[in-house]
């Protein structure tokens, strides 16, 4: 357990560095007339600690871990509507100019 | 087999957060990259949902129902509240973090399951998510302007902080020495709530798009500490595209404000100057909606400069009618903004997009500042520091050296401002006083709809 244990961190940690990697380029991309926009869909993408709030929520092992996993689901289903939603109501008003300009 | 599809769905979601960010580069593609988000969020919950482990759906699904009744109405907050929503956003990422970090502590605990390494990285997720909680409740209460803007400030501010946070951390250190401390955990939970409230309090309003995108970058970081806490590499990658997105948003932030991490969370911006601020009287030229309407009229080039007083005063629509006036004239209408203009990164865009602006008029401080000695009329809609000349030779002034839009060199400026108390950092702009520049006083959207109407009265009826 704990060699395999050990061996994960590695590869943890490479998952880790890599991904912020590709982070940092397709970011810096963005154009500054998108950086609310961006940050509400970072948000709504961050709130993938549904995943483990799920997993503790639904164990059901303590009362206690569950009620703390209950709320972490609710607060990650929170972003994970409001932030999509509302980075789609912005997106929908930037516009090109139009036709008649 | 259901371990296979739940990696498979982990994939898939990866992938597609990745091209979500990536579609997001340009407004052409940009829905198309929130599509992508909610797919791969799908799958991610999808896959989840398959563990063995999960043994009842009732309380998943009661909280989902809870989650999305609370979701809906703040997705639909008006635009000039975004940067409140944003912060609350930040505020459940971290709490979901800092819980899960708590459960997982107190289930393994029993368990004799507490590695050094699982300790560690459970007091880093704890500590990040509940200072990110506390911090981002601040910031939104700030925004919101249920707690005082202003920086409060106390005496030895920052030693008492550090030392906090030193604490905290040390705390976290024996824990991971000795997993079984218990008593620990709950000292290294209180103090992160305490740390956040006491990071926020003293930064002022004008330093929250760096603020916002900070605690953006902790949200990330602390779903990657979850990630390594369950072992789970979808959350390590997601986090950290979240991260490392929050992280160049504070850096391009700092830089428009030709200022440091350090001093911007430390620094207590807007605080020392008051001061300083009170120069010998210069003579102030003021106009009326009808003279602004005049000199607009007879412009060829105009450059709308928008500040957070265009957010406050819910002026964007007025300003588009003016916008619409002048284009219809043959005007050519820009506006420059600058990257910390509002209070969060984009702000100003957002806004004026609401308005129907097409975003091609919307021109970035750098490409701006090429015309702006050709432009006839610079129009200051709520914006101060960032048009405040003493940026760039006033060697005593808190902002000097910050880059900023170069209004004073128009051939004329006129700026609507509610009176001539100085901006938020302060601090007396010149740019007021300056001999082409005419002040309009006024609430930014009464005095553009004044504005609007008296171009309309005069012959909108176009040529």
């Amino acid at each position: 357990m704990s060699q395999s244990g050990g061996l994960d961190l590695w590869s943890m940690l490479f998952v880790f560095m890599l991904a912020t990697f590709v982070g940092f380029q397709v970011i810096q991309n963005v154009s500054r007339l998108l950086h609310t926009p961006l940050m509400s869909l970072t948000n709504a993408i961050s709130a993938i600690a549904v995943v483990g709030s799920i997993l503790i929520a639904g164990e059901q092992k303590t009362t206690f871990a569950t009620v703390l996993g209950t709320v972490a689901v609710a607060a990650s289903v929170t972003n994970i509507v409001s932030g999509f939603l509302i980075t789609d109501r912005m997106l929908k008003m930037f516009k090109e100019r139009g036709p008649g300009r | 087999m259901r371990f296979a599809l739940t990696q498979i769905s982990y994939l898939l979601a990866a992938g597609l957060f990745v091209f979500s960010l990536r579609w997001l580069n340009q407004p052409k593609t940009a829905r198309r990259g929130v599509a992508a988000g909610v797919a791969g969020m799908a799958a991610a919950i999808f896959g989840t949902l398959l563990y063995p482990e999960i043994v009842g759906f009732g309380w998943i699904a009661i909280a989902v129902a809870v989650g999305t009744i609370a979701g809906i109405p703040l997705s639909r907050v008006p635009l000039t509240a975004v940067p409140q929503r944003t912060a609350l956003s930040h505020a459940f990422g971290g709490l979901a973090a800092g819980l899960v970090g708590t459960a997982k502590y107190a289930l393994w605990l029993p368990e004799g399951a507490l590695t050094p390494f699982r300790t560690g990285a459970i007091a880093i997720e704890v500590l990040l998510g509940f200072l990110t909680f506390t911090g981002s409740l601040m910031a939104a209460g700030k925004l919101q302007e249920v707690i005082p803007t202003r920086p409060i400030t106390y005496p030895r501010q920052n030693l008492i902080n550090l030392t906090l946070l030193g604490i905290a951390v040390a705390s976290g250190v024996w824990l991971v020495i000795d997993p079984t401390r218990w008593m620990l955990f709950p000292v290294i939970v209180g103090l992160s709530l305490l740390f956040g409230v006491l990071l926020i309090i003293p930064i002022g309003g004008a330093d929250m798009p760096t603020v916002i995108s900070l605690l953006n970058s902790y949200a990330g970081l602390a779903a990657v500490a979850m990630g390594f806490v369950l072992d789970n590499k979808l959350l390590i990658t997601a986090g950290a595209l979240d991260g490392s997105s929050g992280f160049i948003l504070s850096v391009i932030m700092c830089r428009a404000m030709n200022r440091s991490f350090t001093n911007v969370l430390f620094g207590a911006f807007g605080q020392v100057q008051v001061a300083a601020a009170t120069g010998e009287a210069r003579p102030v030229k003021s106009a009326t909606a009808n003279d602004a309407a005049d000199y607009l009229e007879h412009a060829a080039r105009v450059v709308v400069v928008p500040g957070y007083g265009l957010a406050v005063a819910q002026a964007q629509h007025r300003l588009r009618e003016v916008y619409d006036q002048l284009t219809k004239r043959g005007i050519d209408v820009k506006f420059a903004i600058h990257p910390v203009a509002g209070r969060m990164p984009g702000h100003m865009n957002v806004l004026l997009a609401e308005a129907d602006i097409p975003y091609e008029s919307l021109v970035e401080m750098e490409d701006i500042n090429r015309d702006l000695p050709q432009t006839d009329v610079v129009l200051v809609v709520g914006a101060n520091d960032v048009v405040n000349p003493a940026a760039r030779h006033d060697k005593s002034s808190p902002i000097y050296g910050m880059p900023i839009i170069d209004a004073d060199k128009a051939k004329m400026c006129l700026a609507i401002k509610r009176s001539m108390n100085p901006g938020f950092a302060g601090i007396d702009n010149e740019l007021y006083t300056a001999e082409n520049t005419l002040m309009l006083f006024g609430d930014a959207k009464a005095m553009l709809g004044e504005i609007a109407k008296a171009l309309t009265g005069e012959g909108g009826g176009g040529h």
